[in-house]
């Protein structure tokens, strides 16, 4: 047998391992609910599932005012549950600025600019977020420490739940806390 | 290049990280071995095809720039 026939009956060579190793999962702890942060947060969890990373998003204490439906205006059982929704309002339209917030003109501005830069909004960037799989699990004590129910929600989340399993989650992910 | 193209995307005008994330939603109808070629603008798509590629496996193919316009072209892996 000469060396070309041998090279023809040889199965091909398994493609050369890439120097790059990737992290094939990704964790973000989504703790605050500032524009600028969770912004961000949508952002890297859409790019990591569009990356082929598993993209979960476990969101907690400001964190979870974000999923708040825009059209829910009070939430909470109790009053002081009730007034701190109405000082702190959730829904991807009524966020404010971490700074510069200035009564709400922060963010209309940074809302301006993002039109005109065609950046997506955190709407637009959750909406593609869930079509790319990304799982967004709201924290249960926050649920409860705040008087939220799934129904104050906003559609398509995973099962709400605790810290054992988003830890769990991130015990062999990339992991942010933002 | 003579190889058809199977879908194009005019991501023209879009930010961060909309030109990636619309490309992988995309890629999903394609087959094994079909390309793809997403039109951009924005500068910062240029490193974040090529870093898209190393971590999905898929093959950017060609990478082009005219009159401000990146066009990249994408053959789907298995």
């Amino acid at each position: 047998m000469t060396t070309a026939e041998a090279t023809l009956d040889a199965p091909a060579p398994a493609p050369a391992r890439p120097e790059h190793v990737p992290h094939d999962k990704l964790v973000i702890m989504a703790w605050s609910g500032d524009l600028d942060k969770i912004w961000p947060t949508f952002i890297l969890g859409t790019t990591g599932a569009a990356m082929g990373m598993e993209t979960t998003i476990f969101f907690t204490f400001w964190g979870l005012f974000p999923l708040v439906r825009n059209d829910v205006h009070v939430t909470g059982e109790n009053w002081m549950q009730k007034m701190m929704s109405m000082m702190n309002r959730g829904g991807t339209e009524h966020l404010k600025l971490g700074k510069m917030n200035f009564v709400g003109m922060g963010p209309a501005m940074m809302k301006k600019l993002a039109e005109e830069h065609h950046v997506a909004s955190p709407a637009e960037l959750l909406e593609v977020a869930r079509d790319l799989g990304v799982h967004l699990v709201p924290c249960q004590m926050t649920m409860d420490l705040l008087g939220l129910t799934t129904d104050d929600l906003i559609d398509g989340l995973e099962e709400p739940a605790g810290a054992t399993t988003a830890l769990l989650e991130a015990q062999d992910a990339v992991t942010l806390f933002i | 290049m003579s190889e058809t193209i199977t879908t194009t995307l005019d991501l023209r005008g879009l930010s961060c990280p909309m030109p990636i994330a619309k490309t992988a939603q995309a890629i999903r109808a394609l087959q094994p071995g079909e390309l793809i070629e997403s039109l951009a603008t924005d500068p910062g798509s240029v490193p974040d095809f090529r870093a898209w590629c190393t971590s999905t496996g898929h093959e950017l193919v060609e990478q082009t720039e005219e009159a401000g316009v990146y066009r990249f072209v994408i053959r789907k892996t298995g």
